[in-house]
């Protein structure tokens, strides 16, 4: 569904070139759920805005949907994928109600039938229809976060890329959020990219991970070599112990 | 623990009037601390961070805090006068914030802030000072301690600027030390880090510690003793290793919303709030 074949980012910012990502590969089958860790500063994010086309990139291949895509999206491209982003608090239009940012989407790809999709959208991610004519600021984070959801699939794109979706909230949000999106990606076959620092919420969602750092791919693993310590990479071993808790030893 | 606490707060209940009302952030709290590392966990809103501040007299106005006990070795906190807290507080009790880029002073050098703390608490000399300061770098695990002196805080990255806080903090050797999520903002490879300076210095100095943060599992395996709080009340109180066998539905429900590498579940158990958990 997505393939990906060394991909990378150069910012220039004053003289000195960045570069964000570095020469990484990957597939993502139809149907997966694919994870990408790392700490920050490691091009996580990047990649995902680079399959986005929001920042610009090279690769030999990047292919969605088995066709190449070009630097400057099509409507149609940018159909194909959408982004939840990491803070519900920045992503969604504070002057407008829920009902005008669920209705955007849909009014640029000139859909029909604006008034059911969106009541049937607010629906699908567990809000109420009271909530349909709120402004995000009378709004919980955790209530934003699904509004974000709702605006991402409402034109039905078999791809969704989610950047730190749960990591501006609180557990007991962070445990809603999750499981919706586990119901979600299940009822309409989601293809799709967990981006997240948090490598106990990637393993519960995705079952290959690839871990990142300094820009580059470390290695991918599968969610029950992350728990059973399978890795190769020194690297992958050290963020592991590092997320089980603080230890006396000194790594 | 066979010593007297050296903090004993009973009843504490810190409120802010408002415009619709008066909101009660915390309501009557009480615990003591004696030589340990005590970990205060809750979601926003429950009342963590406010209770660390009004232990150090820093709850602003219009903010109003009682308590029918609030001492530290033996003072009286609930009297004394702003006079008495600038006495208190960086030289006996300070406090680490959660975030070094809101917390340090952007237009003075990192070593100018340190061997501030050690001028204005330990009135030594310039020269004196700035020796203390450079020590307290290389304590706190900083590579090259002349080089990061000169630097200013936008030249840190987040885990060094946290390192300089916790270095300020510690300068004048308090004996209580309140962490308001230290390691929130750092990567879980540098917080551990952290951690670890925190734990020699408690170790070595026989600090007290207060460590308030969000995180279950950081907290489970730091510290010593936790106090769960929810909308504003120590709902239980139990040892860090045994957090899993909670008893006190919250925390019960707590835990089983944090996805845990170790044990996978198909789905996350979600949160049934129970008004009973405010009375």
């Amino acid at each position: 569904m997505i393939a990906v074949t060394d991909l990378s980012v150069t910012f220039h910012n004053g003289r000195r070139p960045i570069r964000a990502v570095r020469g990484v590969s990957f597939d993502v089958a139809a149907g997966e759920t694919f994870g990408i860790v790392g700490e920050s500063g490691s091009g996580k994010s990047t990649v995902l805005k680079a399959i986005a086309g929001l920042v610009p990139s090279t690769s030999s291949v990047l292919a969605i949907n088995g066709r190449p895509v070009a630097q400057r999206r099509s409507r149609a491209d940018r159909r194909m994928l959408q982004f939840v982003f990491q803070d519900p608090y920045a992503s969604l239009h504070p002057r407008q109600t829920v009902d005008d940012i669920l209705r955007e989407p849909l009014e640029i790809h000139r859909v029909e039938g604006i008034d059911e999709k969106v009541a049937k959208a607010i629906a699908d991610v567990g809000l109420q229809p009271m909530h349909r004519f709120r402004y995000p600021h009378q709004l919980s984070g955790g209530q934003r976060q699904r509004v974000a959801i709702a605006r991402a699939l409402i034109l039905n794109p078999p791809i969704l890329l989610l950047d730190e979706p749960t990591s501006a909230l609180d557990v007991s949000v962070q445990a809603e959020i999750l499981n919706l999106f586990g119901r979600l990606r299940q009822r309409y076959s989601l293809t799709s990219i967990l981006v997240s620092h948090d490598l106990a919420v990637v393993a519960h969602l995705c079952n290959r991970i690839a871990i990142m750092q300094l820009g580059r791919l470390v290695e991918i693993v599968t969610a029950d070599d992350l728990r059973s310590g399978a890795v190769t990479a020194d690297y992958t071993r050290r963020l592991i112990e590092a997320s089980r808790g603080f230890t006396r030893a000194s790594a | 623990m066979s010593e007297a606490p050296l903090l004993i707060v009973e009843d504490l209940s810190v409120a802010f009037p408002g415009r619709t009302g008066v909101t009660h952030a915390v309501r009557g709290a009480s615990f003591s601390l004696g030589r340990e590392r005590l970990g205060i966990v809750g979601e926003s809103g429950s009342g963590k961070t406010t209770m660390g501040r009004a232990l150090l007299g820093l709850v602003p106005r219009p903010g109003a805090v009682t308590a029918r006990t609030m001492s530290f070795e033996g003072r009286d906190l609930t009297r004394c006068s702003e006079r008495d807290w600038e006495g208190l507080r960086g030289r006996r009790m300070s406090m680490v914030m959660q975030d070094p880029k809101f917390s340090l002073n952007p237009v003075r050098t990192v070593g100018w802030q340190i061997s501030e703390t050690c001028r204005l608490h330990l009135r030594t000399g310039r020269r004196d000072a700035e020796r203390r300061a450079l020590d307290m770098l290389q304590a706190v695990q900083i590579r090259d301690p002349e080089l990061v002196y000169h630097l200013y805080p936008h030249q840190l990255s987040g885990g060094m600027g946290q390192r300089v806080m916790i270095a300020m903090m510690l300068i004048a050797e308090p004996d209580l030390l309140i962490a308001d999520e230290p390691t929130s903002a750092l990567d879980v490879t540098v917080q551990n880090e952290v951690l670890r300076i925190l734990d020699d210095l408690v170790r070595d100095r026989g600090m007290s510690l207060i460590f308030i943060s969000h995180n279950l599992t950081v907290v489970g395996s730091f510290c010593d003793r936790v106090l769960i709080m929810y909308g504003g009340r120590i709902v239980e109180e139990c040892d860090a290793r045994q957090l899993h066998d909670a008893r006190h539905p919250y925390t019960r429900a707590l835990v089983a919303a944090t996805p845990s590498l170790d044990e996978p579940r198909a789905e996350l158990a979600t949160m049934a709030r129970d008004p009973e958990w405010l009375k």
